[in-house]
This record gives C-alpha cells, structure tokens and sequence, in this order.
C-alpha cells in the first residue's frame, strides 16, 4: 500500500489523472476507518456473537418467569431490570438477537438474491444477450418494480402477512419482496453501462464467447454496488422486523424478539421505563451501525463524497 | 385522476402546433406533454398495481373463496362472496369485472365487519390523514431548518448534524414514540398518554412520525446543498452582495428541491407506512387499528382496500410533485 503511494507521478498528461484518481482510492483505502465506523463494527461483531452464543452472555433463562421479582429496575443482578413476568429483560434482548438480527438478515437477503436477478436480467436483456425483444422484457420488468415500489414496504408486508398469516419467515419474506426494488433499479443500471463500455466490446472482439464475457466482465462490475446496498438494507429490514413484531405480526408473545418486548413494555411504561428503553436502543444501534458500515463501503469505493 | 387525464388529452394536441414552429422538438407543448405523459404513467402505474393485488389473490394456496371468507365459514357468507367477486365466472372475466368494481370506487364488502371496505376505510380515515399530514408538514419544515443550519458551518456542527438524521432515520417510530410517551407524559405529565381528543393528544404521535421524514429528506437536501454551493453561479450571487443567507434559502436550497422529491414518494410511504404504527403506540383511532384488525381476522378485502388506496395516495403525490416541478424548473421542460 504504501509503496503505491511513494511511486513518483506519471508523465503522461492523460494516464496521470486515472492514477491520481487510483493512487486516492488506495490512500483512501489504507487510511484507517472513523472512529464511527470502528464502534459500528464492534457493535456489529458484539452483535454476531450474540446470535451465535447467546449463553454466554445472558444471566437468566429468557422465559423463565418469576413474578416475585416483577418488574425490578435495573440494577447488578438485572442489568436492564426485568420485565411484568419477572424475566430479566438484558438475558431477552441477547436471545431476541437471533430473531431481530437473523429475520432483518434473511429479509435483506431475499432482497438482494430477487432484486440482483431482476436487475441482471433487466439490464442485460435491452443490450446484448436476448437482442430486440429484450427490450419488452427490461421494460415489463422495470415497471413491475415501479409498481412494487408504489406500495408502502409497511403495508406490502402487512397484505403479505394478511395471507401467509404471522410467524418468523412469513415477515422476512414479507419485508424481502418490499426490498427487491432498491436492488433491481441499482443493479439494472450498473448492468446497463457495464455492457456497453469499451473494456466488454474489447472482449468480445478478441472472441470470447457471451458467456465469458458475461461472467468475466460484466457481472463482476456490475455488481460492485450489492454489498454496499445489502449492508445498509440490513439495518432497513431490521427496522421494518421489529416495527411487524411491534404490532404483533412476526414471531409471537413468548419470543424474545426486540419488537415484540417493546409491544409488551406499552403496558408497563408507567411504572418501568427500562422496558420501554433498552431493547429500542438494541433496535436504533443496530440500525446505525449496519448503515454506518454501509456507507463507510461506499466512500471506499467511490471518491465521490470524502 | 381520470378527469385530470382527459384534460391532458384534449389540451396536448392543441397546443402541439405552436411547439412545432417555435423549436426543434416535436410534438406538444413539453410542459403538457410532461403533464399528460405523467399523468397516463400514474394510470397505468394504478391499473398495474390493482392486478397486482388481483393475481396475488388468485395464486395464493387455497380457495379464493375460502381466502376471502378469512376465518368465517358460513354457506350464505360464501354465496354472497361468489356473487360479490363473481367467482363462478372465469379467471379473466372476474380481473375485469373486479377492475370495473375499482373503477366506480367499489372496494368490495367487509364480511368480517359486515359493510362495504369502502364505509369501513371512510369511517376511520379522518385521524389518519390528520396525523400524516401533521407529521408530514413537521418532517419537512424539520428538514428544512436542519438542512440550511448546516450549510456553512464548522466541520464538527456538520458533522454533529449529520449524525442526528442519521438516528432519526434509524430510530423506529414506536420506540421514538415510546421515549416521547415516557419523557412528556408521563415524567412532565405535559401530553395525554393515549387517545384522540384534540391537538394535545395529536403533538407526540405526530413528532414521533415526522422524524424519520426529517432525517431522510434533510440527508437529502444536504448534500444537495452542498454540491449547489460550489458551483459557479453562486459565486455570482454572492459577488452581487446578496446576504449568505438568502443566497442558501433562495439559491442553494431551490437547486436542492428536485433531489428532495426523488425521496418525495419513499416519505409518503413511509408516512403511511409509520402512521399505521405509531397509531399503535398511542392507542389512536384511525386506519392504522382497522388495518392491523383486518390482517389479524385476515379480512382480506380490507387490507387490499387499504393497501390499494396507499398505492393510490401514493401515485397521486408523486405525479402531482413532478408536474409541479416541471412547470418550475425550466431544465426539465425539454426531459421526455
């Protein structure tokens, strides 16, 4: 990394500003992330090893009731206070963690899977693959997504929700069909530019079959944008989980799901604000830190915001 | 809508001669021609939408019957469904015949609450609309000041801002609500905790929602800003000896007005999206109770009711925005 960037600048007028442009990225990409983007992802990796063992971390059984400790503030024994039923609310949010964070991951992940292929085909079918009548395909395909996205993702989900009925998957894949149209959009226009740029047609002209450059060239680069968009629609998704378990759509009454112990504290709040608090703080930071992990992604990629 | 359609049509070819001698572009009028195309788009984007929700109806596992029944199983129910949707008529006949219902506002029949959708969604609409409307004013204006304090200031204020639409974006609007609740009901007793009576109780849920608008639509503005501040006119603005802050609030902030409708339709939909749920938390009547009690007794008419009359709010903000828009701002007028 360095070395790249001791090297002394190019004479040629024209390659000297592509290298400068370059020679910015990688110092961008040597400099050490924000502090910002250093917590997002510690609190990214504390909340990976909060799905994975929960036992670790988590003092009490999260459905263990005891109602004669109903509803205690927070203090050493219950770091976070415990809840009506008695149940220490710190041990509930590290078990809800492998509902909150795995349904906001498998929503975003049917997002991207449809939304990627949606957005290849589209791109791919005005252009070179399929000829004239791809142009009907890449039209037909765009307008579903305009329709798709003419929805509230809120509503969409809840007319999902309305036939699946409610549970676990039924709201990710609820919440993933109202993402796919971020992704189709975004990487049916990268496709777009991709196969008409110069470096494709060379490839072509040097006889590499359509599949070969497809595969080599053009999905590659046209997928650059995906990671970038996943890891701040994960926090997205995660929102639009919690807010279905909030109104009692996603996993049920028992589950510790973050959304779900937010529905339960409205009952409570009067007399304990510890219910109400900690597990939103769960929400919005991982929010923030999916987001802030995201957009960290894009500066590194793109110079175009420093 | 259709009106607005029918006008397009008769006014766009009557304005197309005078086009064609005073240009090099065919056709009508661009503004009309901008208008008529949006507002065909809209139609067609609502036709779309409606048999969307009709061939979802039809794929979906199981009977439609026995899917639009919910959990109510009753003979006469089910004749009066076959009647109502004309179920004993083929796949085709029943989308057009459904399409025909949409067309003269007939949204079908609640058999779970025993009235048309139509009577159900009427009756509770009222506080829905003055919610989102409220939070939406609120969310704008919010932008707005935050957007333009930004501008100019120190890295570290920038910064600061930046990072409050950050957690306005990421705060979902229940628990914003909840910690509203807590701090302003129930620790200074300032609002009621619950209900629908008045602007007192409307203050809370309306805050609650307008801070995601604002903190999306203020990201938006912002960067736009901040682009439009480097460009060469505004240094002519400023060589003028126009005063910093009219050359933000008159220049920069009108060249950020058209990024801030690309996310125009996402806050509408996320103002009915949200309004549904912060209902919830504040136990306010409106649309967001009827709605959440038809997804639970799988009251199927209802929610599609609902759904297709957000998609609808929703075409319908978003092509008056850009109509609008073009009639203001001359580089568009030549755009399709």
């Amino acid at each position: 990394m360095t070395t790249t960037l001791e090297r002394p600048p190019a004479t040629d007028a024209a390659s000297s500003a592509s290298v400068s442009a370059r020679r910015a990225r990688t110092a961008r990409r040597a400099r050490p992330p924000r502090p910002a983007v250093v917590v997002a992802l510690v609190f990214v990796a504390f909340l990976v090893a909060l799905v994975a063992l929960p036992g670790v971390f988590a003092a009490y059984d999260p459905y263990a009731t005891d109602i004669g400790s109903s509803l205690r503030a927070p203090s050493a024994e219950h770091w976070f206070g415990t809840d009506r039923l008695g149940r220490d609310i710190w041990s509930r949010i590290v078990f809800g963690a492998r509902f909150s964070v795995l349904i906001g991951l498998a929503a975003a992940a049917i997002s991207v899977v449809v939304g990627t292929v949606v957005g290849i085909a589209a791109g791919l079918s005005g252009a070179f693959l399929i000829g004239r009548s791809g142009r009907v395909l890449d039209e037909g395909l765009t307008r579903s997504m305009d329709v798709i996205s003419a929805f509230p993702a809120i509503l969409l989900a809840m007319l999902v929700v309305t036939f699946t009925g409610p549970g676990v998957w039924n709201i990710a894949l609820a919440i993933g069909i109202a993402g796919i149209p971020l992704y189709a959009r975004v990487v049916r226009a990268q496709t777009f530019v991709v196969t008409r740029a110069d470096y494709v047609a060379h490839a072509a002209v040097y006889g590499r079959s359509r599949w070969a450059v497809l595969r080599e060239h053009v999905l590659p680069n046209a997928l650059v944008a995906v990671p970038v968009l996943a890891a701040i629609d994960i926090g997205t998704s995660i929102l639009a989980v919690s807010g279905l378990s909030f109104l009692g759509l996603g996993p049920q009454a028992p589950v510790p799901e973050w959304g779900v112990m937010l529905a339960e504290s409205r009952d409570v709040l009067r007399v304990a604000w510890w219910a109400g608090v900690f597990p939103g703080l769960f929400i919005t930071g991982s929010v923030i830190a999916f987001t802030t992990i995201g957009r960290w992604l894009q500066t590194r990629d793109d110079g175009s915001r420093s | 809508m259709t009106s607005a359609a029918l006008d397009a049509h008769e006014l766009a070819p009557q304005a197309a001669p005078a086009a064609q001698g005073a240009g090099p572009r065919r056709g009508a009028h661009p503004v009309l021609r901008r208008f008529a195309t949006r507002v065909i788009s809209g139609i067609v984007v609502l036709w779309a939408a409606a048999t969307l929700a009709f061939w979802t109806l039809q794929l979906v596992p199981g009977s439609v019957v026995d899917i639009l029944a919910g959990d109510l199983s009753d003979p006469v129910l089910r004749d009066a469904l076959i009647a109502e949707w004309q179920l004993n008529l083929s796949a085709w006949d029943q989308y057009v015949a459904f399409l025909g219902r949409l067309a003269t506002g007939d949204l079908g029949t609640s058999y779970v609450q025993r009235q048309p959708v139509l009577a159900v969604i009427g009756d509770q609409i009222g506080p829905t609309v003055i919610l989102a409307l409220t939070a939406g004013v609120l969310g704008v204006v919010g932008a707005v000041l935050l957007s333009t304090f930004s501008i100019g200031r120190k890295r570290a204020v920038r910064a600061s801002l930046s990072t409050i639409e950050l957690v306005f974006v990421s705060t979902p609007v229940f628990w914003s609500g909840i910690l509203l609740l807590l701090v302003f009901s129930f620790g200074l007793g300032l609002f009621p905790v619950a209900g629908a009576n008045g602007v007192q109780s409307l203050v809370l849920p309306a805050v609650a929602l307008a801070l995601p608008t604002a903190g999306l639509l203020s990201q938006v503005l912002r960067e736009a800003m901040e682009r439009t501040m480097l460009e060469p006119f505004i240094v002519t603005v400023r060589a003028r000896g126009v005063r910093e802050a009219l050359v933000v609030w008159r220049h920069a902030l009108v060249h950020a007005l058209l990024p801030g409708m690309t996310v125009a339709g996402s806050l509408v939909g996320g103002l009915l999206g949200g309004a549904v749920i912060t209902e919830q938390v504040f136990g306010r009547p409106g649309l967001g109770s009827v709605t959440l009690l038809a997804v639970t007794n799988k009251d199927v008419p209802v929610v599609l009711g609902v759904v297709l009359l957000a998609a609808a709010v929703y075409v319908v903000v978003s092509t008056a925005l850009d109509i609008l828009y073009t009639a203001v701002d001359p580089r568009l007028r030549g755009a399709r």
